[in-house]
């Protein structure tokens, strides 16, 4: 056990006194700033003479200020956070040569990686508990709402799911730092997945669900074919984290929405007045409504997990 | 010196890719003696090294190093066996006494008892003075003999030390033999020494053994290799020549 937390403490000095955290923390820093910020102005405007809705302030979270939410900031740039902590975890210690020293000390030989995983995984938590903390802080005064206590619990389940997406991003980025001995060659590997899986997952399954329930607008279509394409196209998508994550955190936080689909391009001011005459989904139900999403967050960093060590245990030490 | 035997193989074998790096290696190393692992550029001496400490499987055979199997006991071994790899790589951004540090909490040592030891280390190596100093601006002398340091943390009784001279000038590597000298001397430690400064090897070294294409082709103290090979018994030998004869006849 001192392996691990030897390795996640020298990698965690490493992070907080490197330029590459510097720079990721002052723009999710800045970038968190502005749409909050933004969110802020929005909502004021949007409330001004209007009866306050429940959950105000979990709005701040996901109204799209100028450009996009906080949420959708997450699940886009979430990963490059993850990939840019891992993606050269193993290969730059085996190129510059202290990946056989480490190993020759009383370790076990996953204690690189677990000590690795653990010291991203914290980073990240602080990035994202310090975000969550500036939106809060301008809630509270551009706004001037407090939130209550199923806001709050629904914003720390909000940040847990958050941390385990960006995880499995870490997890793919160090399995490919083991995977691949160029450092570049990592990198790229990574990003190449997360633009795949982000975009391409959600667009192949448009096109699967109109391949196998082709619907024809021109000469109108059953119900029943809608709903298989629909259903085609959202089982599909389930493929990609972007789209697991999105739907999870936005059931988490946005209590109104009742099924995990497009309500996102709604306006912050159709929101609120749908909001009037719709009941929340209760925090348990919400719960159980995300439940099948996190637990595949999970298994995939999981898999990730599994790969990594069957590589690492049987690639050669040395080169 | 006693006959213990710290180290020993059975038919040691490592195959890369169908060929072998290592063929039926029966090296043994008796305890308190240091022994000069010889031989030239891909022969398998590193291979051995790392087989010996549980970080590269063997094809086949066996090994035992302080009595332990390296296969099932690597962790055992390696809290007891000091290794200083070919071509040490560093942490260009830490200093010398954070890079002890690290390898003292990789070694589970508790944080004051490290600081003692750190500074015993730096002391005997000879980097007092540039303890402070981050690793990147180190010369290959004082990387080399921060690379001791670090193996000397643990307080090991056992030193694999693989190309230790490797770079450095005549002077800066007499030094350094005298202390892995000084070592085997005051404490006992068993040295395995791999390296291709003959000279250097013939002054510390109580047995050689010589490896060409991953087989060992002989093995004992230098005197009963120049009787063997060159019959000069008692005159005047160097290492060099016997080392060169062996080469010559494989
Ligand atoms: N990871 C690897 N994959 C394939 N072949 C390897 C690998 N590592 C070593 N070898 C081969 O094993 C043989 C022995 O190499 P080794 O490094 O043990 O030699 P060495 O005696 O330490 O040489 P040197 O004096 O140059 O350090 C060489 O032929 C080398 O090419
Ligand atoms: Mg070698």
């Amino acid at each position: 056990m001192h392996g691990v937390v030897a390795i996640c403490r020298k990698e965690l000095a490493d992070h907080f006194s490197s330029y590459r955290f510097v720079i990721l923390f002052a723009l999710i820093a800045m970038v968190s700033f502005i749409t909050s910020y933004m969110a802020g102005l929005h909502l004021r405007e949007s409330l001004e003479g209007v009866a306050k809705p429940k959950f105000v302030f979990l709005m701040l979270f996901n109204t799209r200020g100028a450009l996009f939410s906080l949420v959708q900031f997450v699940a886009f740039f979430g990963p490059l956070i993850g990939i840019v902590l891992g993606f050269d975890a193993i290969n730059k210690e085996r190129a510059q040569g202290t990946l056989i020293k480490i190993m020759s000390q009383p370790i076990y030989r996953d204690a690189v990686i677990n000590g690795k995983f653990l010291a991203g995984v914290v980073t990240i938590s602080i990035m994202l508990i310090a975000i969550t903390l500036v939106v809060s802080g301008f809630g509270l005064t551009i706004v001037g709402v407090v939130p209550g206590v199923e806001e709050v619990i629904r914003l720390f389940v909000y940040v847990l799911i958050s941390i385990f997406y960006i995880s499995f991003w870490l997890g793919l980025a160090i399995l490919f730092s083991i995977l691949f001995k160029s450092i570049s060659t990592s990198a790229l590997a990574s990003v190449a997945v997360w633009i795949f899986l982000s975009f391409f997952v959600s667009l192949g399954a448009s096109v699967l669900a109109d391949s196998i329930a082709p619907v024809d607008r021109q000469r109108g279509v059953s119900p029943e074919v809608l709903v298989k394409n629909a259903r085609i196209k959202e089982t599909a998508s389930l493929f990609s984290p972007m789209v697991l994550y999105s739907e999870a955190s936005g059931i988490i936080i946005d209590p109104m929405r009742k099924t995990t689909r497009s309500i996102v391009m709604m306006g912050a001011l159709e929101q609120l007045s749908l909001s009037r005459f719709q009941n929340p989904l209760p925090l348990g139900q919400s719960l159980v409504v995300v439940y099948p999403h996190v637990t595949a967050l999970i298994a995939i960093t999981l898999i990730c997990f599994a790969i990594s060590y069957l590589v690492f245990i049987l690639q050669e030490i040395r080169t | 010196m006693g006959e213990k035997r710290i180290i020993e193989t059975f038919d040691l074998t490592k195959y890369y890719n169908g060929q072998a790096a290592v063929h039926k290696l029966n090296l043994h190393v008796k305890e308190g003696e240091v022994f000069g692992f010889l031989g030239p550029n891909g022969s398998g001496k590193t291979t051995t090294l790392l087989m010996l400490l549980g970080l590269s499987s063997p094809s086949e055979g066996r090994a035992l190093v302080c009595g332990l199997d390296p296969a099932k006991d690597s962790r055992k071994i390696k809290a007891r066996v000091g290794y200083l790899p070919e071509n040490v790589g560093f942490y260009t951004d830490l200093d010398a006494v954070q890079t002890l540090d690290f390898i003292a909490d990789l070694n589970g040592i508790p944080a004051d008892e490290a600081e003692r030891r750190i500074q015993e280390v730096l002391e005997l190596v000879g980097l007092k003075k540039e303890a402070r100093k981050k690793v990147g601006a180190y010369s290959r002398g004082m990387k080399q003999r921060l690379g001791i340091a670090e193996v000397l943390i643990k307080n090991p009784s056992v030193l694999f030390l693989d190309e230790l001279t490797l770079g450095l000038d005549p002077e800066g590597a007499t030094k350094l033999v005298d202390l892995i000298a000084q070592l085997n001397q005051d404490k006992g430690m068993t040295v395995l020494l791999s390296s291709h400064n003959l000279y250097q090897v013939q002054r510390i070294c109580n047995r050689v053994g010589i490896m060409i294409n991953g087989k060992m082709v002989a093995q004992g103290s230098m005197e009963q290799l120049a009787e063997e090979r060159l019959g000069i018994g008692d005159k005047e030998y160097s290492l060099e020549e016997i080392y060169l004869r062996y080469f010559q006849e494989s």
